[in-house]
């Protein structure tokens, strides 16, 4: 199959090695991956922050790079919930029809990494191995967006080596929110406060979730405090393999 | 006359209240602990219910209906209110509200009346205003009662005083109901509210009661709730005044068979709450003599014709989304510097003073959509806040300091930047020079200047990488069929 | 006082005018015809699964509750009573003079004022429905259930309810209200309670706190 990796912005710039493991995984499944140098962003940052007709050209720019692409695999539930939550909604708010017909046609064709993997290849087992204590955090966007269920803990749970514990309450928010983590960067710390505690908590190694937004949060605190939980993404815990020093 | 508004409190911008409030350990304990207690009740009973997304459907139809119809209904609830022998009376604000129940309190000469809990007399400030006119008003739910013996402000618009433990009730308790013997199990405080307030509902004459629905076909009006306060208040005096907002009428008798299920549940975690008084107007041997629903309207109607954010007004008052949102769990209720705390109150209060007062509360949330999940009548909280936001943007535009503020010139220039690829990767180039100006010596970003300041309070921030996505793609040897680069010329 | 006719129009008109165009009555009688109702409306348990859910959910808010065949009521209601140490009752008009065991003090609430009420022991009582899934009682201002406060002020309630009057789920109890809704009706789940402290749900603040419920099978 042909995949289409939107990357997003935010991993292109901060989280590089997570695009390498999304490409790696695929290949190893025997897919081609191609990417699309034209992309930029989803647009969520402005759309959330309330800068909607800001966000209203980033979104057209994503319909346009992407309008005959087979199918679109974005390493970021946020992401894809920013499009099919609010992206025909934007094309409606600006009264522009062909927009949101445009969008109508793109959606069904664009996953999450995880899902698309279990969803839509039907693979749980990616072959991969990753000999470390782990805890998975869900990600607001993967649990009452796009409704991931277990699919990521399905994934993890075929990893050699990879001893999965369980986070306590796993789907409150870690507190990022985007702009709120800065314009309500009290509460957002004491929420991430008590992320971090049941993180801590578990005695893993590493802390994974869907998303690297939250990871970033989380890494912030983590490291501040001087911990040694690293945080990875999914898809760099899927990519590894045995002969990986990770 | 005191006119003041009271369903916003003061002009301090949520953070600030917040950080404040996170000081507090004893509140945050409080808040924790009771909303881990009615969370874990809730999912229990809700749980139990296999029909549970079928009643949520319902329930949202049924109040999506009554709003979209909403004069029709009112009408319709007027006449056969009246027809049962109560009397209505419309308020267009609080003002217009204090005067009308002042009035008939007056006319019955009662220097006293007895209050059940209700958030649209808070609303309305209507206990500094009869007190204002020498009438003593009486608490005689629990937790209100705590709260005005205490000189609080409620926190919780189910469970007012639920930022107060035990031993804080104790100490309110015997101070102003003279008991220095009083125990603290919750039986001691609410056998000494029993007490207190038993010989009260047999000589008061005036209650003043809200109302959780209003019935348009029959004109009857529906009050859930616990400790049978509601019921003595009810039933006991000769004249009784329901304040009432203007959205809380539904189509049918029948429909409250959706939201006897889903309130319950929501607001306390109970199958069915102790008590629902159910009656039509004055009924001959069984109740007051005199009944008065007062509708207010108090910048309702307006956020009818907003069709994004009417969903609002759809609201049962149930308070669930209080009790599953995390912010609100930081902070408990009187961050929000408001009768209507928690996510539904970051969308209602704002609103409910068209969009002049609360503008930080729309960005008092993390958009984690558990308020949405959890939500009886389906509001869509995070979709409504996400529109505030931008009308507040979009005001903000067009002022100086709007316009040019550090906000709006950054999301401009991210907008700018996001137009294009070429752009974007020249800001990411930019980026991993510039940041050698902010990345310490350990390799990570601990303090970040002005704005972004507040990230860097409590967390480190990871450094660019030497090598973006797309630079390490461009330069990635193309092998056989993996790897094609498709260049998209760039929509600009 | 306000002019409220003027507060009226104001009000309507401004609903009308946020809500753009209007429907007439039959256009919006089709619309609500429409809400979807999938939830569950009929219950779906036998007789004796159905009473067992009933008692159960009463006991777990801490009422009692016994089961007595229909000849035996008049001595239930002596035993529970005796049990309990109550003898000033107070009965609604149209309770079944066969329920009235010999020997206790019984007086028809209708005579008392509140304070009289206050000091009775109790109070004994019939239904006009009851519903299983949620443990409720259903009273209204009608024979052998009386005003609304004869159930509330006495500290202590006995309430008799049949087989028959139970129902399942909500919805079928309003099946059968819907009919009678100028009454004054009072659903009553366990006797009064709160948890306004700490979120402990105690017994007892205003209402009766203290229910028994005599099942009639």
């Amino acid at each position: 199959m042909r995949v289409s990796l939107f990357i997003t912005c935010y991993n292109d710039t901060l989280f590089p090695e997570t695009g390498k493991s999304v490409v790696r995984v695929l290949e190893r499944l025997g897919h081609t991956v191609e990417f699309r140098a034209g992309q930029t962003c989803c647009g969520q940052m402005h759309w959330n922050t309330g800068y909607l007709n800001e966000a209203v050209p980033i979104l057209r720019h994503f319909v346009e790079v992407y309008r005959d692409a087979e199918t679109i695999v974005v390493p970021s539930s946020s992401c894809v919930s920013m499009m099919r939550d609010h992206y025909l909604k934007a094309a409606e708010s600006v009264g522009d029809m062909r927009l949101a017909a445009d969008v109508q046609a793109l959606l069904p064709r664009i996953y999450e990494f995880t899902e698309f993997l279990v969803k839509k290849l039907g693979v749980e087992d990616v072959g991969a191995t990753y000999p470390h204590k782990v805890t998975f955090h869900t990600s607001c966007h993967s649990e009452r967006s796009l409704h991931l269920g277990d699919i990521p803990i399905r994934l993890l749970k075929q990893v050699r080596g990879l001893q999965l514990l369980k986070l306590e309450n796993p789907q409150e928010c870690c507190g990022f929110g985007g702009t709120f983590s800065i314009k309500n960067a009290d509460v957002s710390s004491a929420m991430l406060a008590d992320k971090v505690r049941t993180v801590l908590n578990t005695g893993a190694e590493v802390c994974t979730a869907v998303d690297n937004s939250c990871l970033m949060h989380l890494y912030g605190s983590l490291h501040r405090q001087r911990t040694f939980v690293r945080t990875a993404h999914i898809a760099e815990i899927l990519a590894s393999t045995a002969g990986d020093r990770a | 006359m005191t006119t003041q508004e009271q369903a916003h409190w003061s002009d301090r911008d949520f953070p600030e209240a917040a950080k404040e409030l996170l000081q507090d350990s004893q509140i945050r304990s409080n808040v924790r602990h009771a909303t881990n207690v009615i969370q874990a009740k809730r999912n229990n009973v809700v749980g139990e219910l296999s029909d549970w997304q079928q009643l949520r459907d319902a329930g949202a139809a049924i109040r999506a209906h009554s709003l979209a119809h909403l004069h029709f209904y009112l009408a319709q609830f007027e006449e056969a209110c009246t027809r049962a022998g109560g009397q209505v009376h419309w308020a267009r604000d609080s003002a217009e509200a204090n005067r009308i129940i002042l009035g008939l309190i007056q006319k019955h000469d009662a220097k006293e009346v007895i209050k059940i809990k209700t958030m649209t007399s808070e609303e309305i400030g209507l206990n500094q205003n009869l007190e204002a006119n020498g009438i003593h008003p009486i608490e005689t739910d629990l937790a209100e009662l705590i709260i005005q013996l205490g000189h609080d402000k409620p926190s919780h618009f189910v469970v007012p005083a639920l930022h107060k433990n035990r031993q804080e009730v104790r100490e309110i308790f015997k101070r102003e109901m003279n008991l220095p013997d009083l125990g603290e199990r919750p039986e001691d405080l609410a056998s000494a509210a029993r007490t207190y307030l038993r010989e009260k509902y047999l000589r008061v004459k005036v209650a003043v009661s809200g109302a959780n629905f209003l019935i348009a076909e029959n004109g009857a009006v529906c009050i859930v709730e616990s400790e049978g306060n509601g019921r003595m208040c009810l039933t006991l005096p000769d004249v009784l005044i329901s304040l009432v907002g203007i959205e809380k009428v539904l189509p049918k008798y029948r429909d409250m068979e959706v939201f006897l299920q889903t309130l319950p549940r929501s607001a306390t975690g109970e199958r069915m709450n102790p008590y629902n008084s159910i009656w039509t107007g004055v009924h001959e041997g069984d109740g007051p003599k005199e009944f008065h629903v007062v509708l207010l309207d108090n910048r309702r109607s307006p956020i009818l014709g907003d069709a994004e954010s009417r969903q609002t007004l759809q609201c049962i008052r149930c308070a669930a989304c209080l009790n599953v949102c995390p912010v609100y769990h930081q902070t408990g209720g009187h961050a929000y510097e408001s009768v209507y705390a928690g996510p539904i109150g970051a969308i209602l209060t704002p609103q409910l003073h068209s969009m002049t007062e609360g503008r930080s509360l729309p960005y008092a949330s993390s958009l984690c959509g558990a308020c949405y999940e959890v939500c009886p009548v389906k509001i869509n909280i995070p979709e409504v806040l996400i529109h505030l936001r931008g009308k507040i943007v979009e005001e903000d535009q067009k002022t100086f300091s709007g316009k040019f503020g550090m906000w709006n010139m950054g999301m401009q220039a991210a907008a700018f930047l996001f137009a294009s690829s070429s752009r974007l990767s020249l800001a990411q180039h930019l980026g991993q020079i510039g940041q050698k100006l902010v990345v310490s010596q350990n390799g990570v970003i601990e303090r970040l200047p002005s704005m972004l300041s507040g990230w860097t309070q409590t967390r480190d921030l990871m450094p660019l990488p030497d090598q973006t996505f797309r630079d390490w793609w461009a330069q990635r040897k193309p092998s056989a069929d993996h790897g094609i680069v498709k260049e998209e010329s760039d929509v600009e | 006082m306000s002019n409220s006719s003027d507060a009226r129009t104001a009000i309507l008109n401004s609903i009308r005018s946020a809500l753009g165009r209007s429907m007439d009555a039959s256009g919006i009688a089709a619309e609500y015809d429409a809400i979807p109702r999938a939830y569950k409306r009929e219950g779906t348990l036998g007789r004796d699964a159905l009473m067992d859910l009933f008692a159960h959910r009463l006991a777990e808010y801490d009422a009692g509750v016994t089961r007595c065949s229909v000849e035996k009521i008049s001595e239930e209601i002596a035993r529970i009573l005796e049990a309990r140490g109550r003898r000033k009752i107070a009965i609604p008009g149209g309770l079944p003079d066969g329920w009235l065991p010999k020997g206790l003090d019984f007086e028809v609430g209708t005579h008392f004022d509140d304070y009289q009420l206050d000091r009775m022991d109790g109070v004994l009582t019939g239904c006009t429905v009851a519903i299983a899934a949620t443990g409720s009682i259903v009273l209204q201002n009608a024979a052998a259930q009386g005003p609304r406060i004869l159930s509330l002020v006495p500290d202590y309630h006995l309430c008799v309810v049949f087989a028959e009057q139970v129902v399942e789920t909500v919805p079928e109890s309003f099946a059968q209200l819907d009919g009678m809704s100028a009454l004054p009706t009072t659903f009553f789940s366990g006797p009064s309670a709160t948890a306004d402290i700490e979120m402990t749900r105690i017994k007892g603040v205003h209402g009766p706190r203290f229910l028994d419920v005599v099942l009639v099978v």
